[in-house]
């Protein structure tokens, strides 16, 4: 890694919203195209990219629609930028079809949903996280992908580095699942300085082109990219193919292929999932959330606590890939784990599957629209902790 | 005369296909390779880089071929051919980006990008070859398709009208728009060469043969007997009145180059809009921009 | 050849010639090239190759005036001419 471009960078404390804070680390990170279409609540991602792009060489377009924004994207990382575009529910159903691709093409970009009330046009202003098995399954097809959900402007700052990062190294789209409240919150926000900012750079080949497969995996399943226009005259396609990017329509190699896309990211699970525990041993029961409901859970927590309940908390700051393994672990220590989540039941299952029986099991589900009520969450706890 | 497999190598073609794919997929009498040769000629003529040329296609027996030409190639989802592109020349704008596909992937499922994008006057070519049909699909009714036409989702006859390629790329804001038929294989070359050189959003159409489903499902005979149809039935009528140069079922198809005109490029409007609000400050967006 | 009127380098004119080459087991027999050869150089042959076409041969080789037609009208790349058009002194040229 490398420090990166301080073009980018607006080095210091600002008070910015979620939102903003998810441009800036963009920015920062060293993206320069954006190819989008506005919808609430997401819009001010890109507003704030329009007014820094032109200081920094970086190309806005606003597209015609979802699925042209998320193949703009495409073609732009293809042509060597860091892409990215940004959405809220509609729009992100929209890009599903071009997700598969890029996950196809293995190419690196990003993706930014700051979800709202669904399903449809459902609450264009109100939070939800009910998109999230989407980010997991939304396309068509086996596959993985990487989602990041951060629960404050800050890290929403800093993640977003995280994600272009994770995108180049195993050259993947990845989601930041974003929520209308953490979008349209703000916060102090401290930017450090470029030299502080340690971004990934896109790993091209070292083959010359005439000794070149595109889609040789290295050891860590990941193939190095192949530069555009420089007379590699390569080919991709999303249809299934073989090393050499070569369409080949059969099951041996759709076996090859759809095994490497999934290994990638489940061998290499541990670099990418970031947790964040706390009184975790010897709890009794731990509450898992991501997002804004991570900050939702704590007075219901200290609540529980002051009345004895030994609760550990556990935020996924990475929900996919699923953090199973630890999951498994603390299933095998607890009396029960509960998922507070705005969905009636997403990344609970995830969560249920994973502690096989070994503790009771229990969510807290939200419609969207508000955030839980604590009092609802304490219920809940007083209840596992029996 | 030489008969032999070894002669293979030799084509002229050799270096600008992927000989290891050959033979293609396409039918005995589609003209889809024809059009491969056509572009391949024009770029050996127009003196441009092929190392900076990348192709573009969506989906369809069409989309097919960025798989055989030999050049950077993408092949990506069906209608999705014009955004990934224009992701592509924005990202690079050293590329010279070319889009080639097919009637119902640019025009039904894309066709809100490919009016966009002549709109935007997008720096990139696109070369549409014209079946009258969905092909790869077996043959379904498509945005192109002449009334009373059939098809197989049309087996009554096709009761809907068809686009007007031309005059849809024209009144969007091409800058270059042209239509030939696989016949037309000189002009059709010079016109690609043009639009290679031309700076904004160029569109050809170009009318080919479907021997195994258009031309079935009508029954036109091969596509042999379709190139005998645009032989006599194609009249070329340079800068002819757009809305009379619809295609209608077996009659007359009007070929020729409508639109050639300049017009500022989506990145020109940027570069021109951004100085004058920020004077020197701003450094223009350009070639130096393309990172690998 | 015939001419409206007699050019005055007709002592000087070369008609070009051409050798056709046909890769015989990529042809699909479509005979674009038979019908729109101005020359009448090819002809479908009799026999298959051993995809089912009946690939074209050449039957008047030495009418062909190199105008690569057959070349650019094949959509299977499977048939090329080289030109052999003998420069006046009946050499190829000067490094023979
Ligand atoms: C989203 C989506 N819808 C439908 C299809 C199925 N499909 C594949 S090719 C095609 C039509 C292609 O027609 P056209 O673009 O005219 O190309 P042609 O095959 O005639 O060259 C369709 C509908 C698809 N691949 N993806
Ligand atoms: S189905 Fe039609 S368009 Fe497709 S390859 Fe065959 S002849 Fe060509
Ligand atoms: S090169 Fe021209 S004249 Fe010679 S065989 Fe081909 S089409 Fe006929």
């Amino acid at each position: 890694m490398v420090p990166t471009d301080p073009q980018g960078v607006l080095t210091g404390a600002h008070f910015l919203d979620g939102d903003y804070a998810c441009a800036e680390g963009a920015m920062a990170a060293g993206c320069r195209f954006f190819g989008g279409y506005p919808i609430t609540p997401s819009t001010e991602v890109a507003e704030r990219i329009t007014q820094r792009f032109p200081m920094m060489n970086g190309i806005f377009i606003q597209m015609e629609d979802e699925m042209a924004s998320m193949n703009a994207v495409l073609g732009a990382a293809w042509a060597g930028k860091k892409s990215m575009t940004c959405t809220s529910g509609p729009g992100f159903s929209l890009m599903m079809e071009n997700l598969g691709l890029g996950v196809m093409l293995e190419t690196p970009c990003v993706v930014v949903n700051v979800q709202r009330g669904g399903p449809s046009t459902g609450l264009p202003t109100l939070p939800g996280q009910a998109d999230m098995m989407q980010a997991r399954w939304g396309s068509h097809g086996d596959y993985e992908i990487i989602a990041l959900s951060p629960n404050s402007p800050q890290e929403s700052f800093d993640l977003m580095v995280d994600c272009f990062n994770l995108s180049e190294r195993y050259r993947v789209p990845v989601l930041f699942m974003m929520d209308e409240c953490v979008g349209h919150m703000t916060e102090r926000v401290v930017i450090p300085s470029a030299e502080n900012i340690l971004v990934e750079e896109r790993r091209y080949t070292a083959d010359p082109p005439d000794k070149h497969l595109p889609y040789k995996a290295d050891e860590n399943l990941v193939p190095p990219m192949t530069p555009t226009g420089k007379g590699y005259r390569f080919h991709v396609t999303g249809l299934t193919h073989d090393e050499r990017g070569y369409p080949v329509i059969n099951a041996d190699a759709q076996n090859k292929i759809v095994r490497r896309l999934v290994e990638k990211i489940r061998k290499n699970a541990a670099d990418i999932i970031m947790l964040e525990e706390e009184q975790v041993a010897g709890a009794d029961v731990v509450v898992l959330s991501y997002g804004i409901s991570s900050r939702v859970v704590i007075p219901a927590v200290e609540k529980a606590r002051s009345q004895g309940v030994k609760v550990g908390t556990m935020r996924l700051i990475t929900v996919w890939p699923f953090p199973e393994e630890r999951i498994r672990e603390i299933a095998a220590n607890v009396n029960s784990l509960v998922m507070v989540e705005l969905n009636l039941g997403q990344v609970f299952l995830e969560m249920d599957r994973c502690a096989r029986g070994q503790c009771k099991t229990f969510l807290v589900p939200h419609c969207g629209g508000w955030v839980h009520d604590p009092e609802d969450i304490y219920n809940v706890l007083m209840e596992a902790a029996k | 005369m030489t008969q032999t497999a070894q002669a293979t190598n030799e084509h002229p073609m050799a270096e600008w296909l992927r000989m290891d794919r050959m033979p293609h997929i396409w039918c005995s009498t589609c003209g889809i390779g024809i059009v491969v040769t056509c572009f391949t000629e024009a770029l050996k003529k127009s003196g441009i880089d092929p190392n900076t040329v990348a192709i573009v296609s969506g989906i369809g027996c069409t989309g097919r071929i960025a798989g055989y030409i030999r050049l950077d190639s993408f092949h990506t989802t069906h209608g999705r051919a014009i955004p990934f592109a224009t992701g592509l020349k924005l990202g690079n704008p050293r590329l010279k980006v070319v889009v080639m596909s097919g009637d119902g992937d640019l025009v039904a499922i894309g066709g809100n990008h490919l009016i966009h994008a002549a709109r935007r006057n997008m720096d990139i070519t696109v070369i549409c070859v014209n079946n009258f049909t969905y092909a790869m699909t077996g043959g379904q009714v498509g945005p192109t398709t002449p009334t009373t036409a059939y098809a197989s989702t049309t087996p009554y006859g096709n009761y809907e009208n068809p686009f007007n390629l031309p005059r849809l790329a024209a009144s969007s804001g091409a800058v270059y728009v042209a239509r030939w038929t696989a016949l037309h294989l000189r002009r059709l070359t010079k016109s690609i060469g043009e639009a290679l050189h031309k700076k904004g959003f160029s569109f050809i159409e170009v009318v080919t043969p479907c021997s195994t489903l258009y031309a079935r499902k009508n029954r036109l005979g091969s596509g042999l007997d379709l190139m005998r149809f645009y032989h006599d039935s194609s009249e070329i009528e340079h800068h002819a009145e757009l809305e009379k140069i619809n295609i209608e079922f077996q009659k007359k198809i009007v070929v020729g180059k409508f639109v050639d005109e300049e017009r500022p490029t989506f990145i020109d409007g940027y570069n021109a809009r951004m100085k004058e609000v920020f004077g020197d400050k701003f450094k223009e967006y350009g070639e130096e921009n393309g990172q690998n | 050849m015939k001419f409206w009127r007699t050019p005055l380098d007709v002592d000087k004119l070369v008609v070009p010639h051409g050798e056709v080459h046909i890769i015989w087991e990529r042809c699909k027999g479509c005979g674009f090239c038979v019908e729109y050869c101005p020359r009448d150089v090819l002809e479908l042959s009799e026999e298959f190759n051993s995809k089912g076409y009946h690939p074209p041969k050449v039957v008047n080789a030495d009418r062909c005036v190199s105008c690569n037609l057959c070349e650019s009208i094949c959509p299977e790349f499977a048939i090329y001419c080289v030109n052999t058009t003998q420069p006046e002194g009946g050499k190829t040229d000067g490094t023979d």
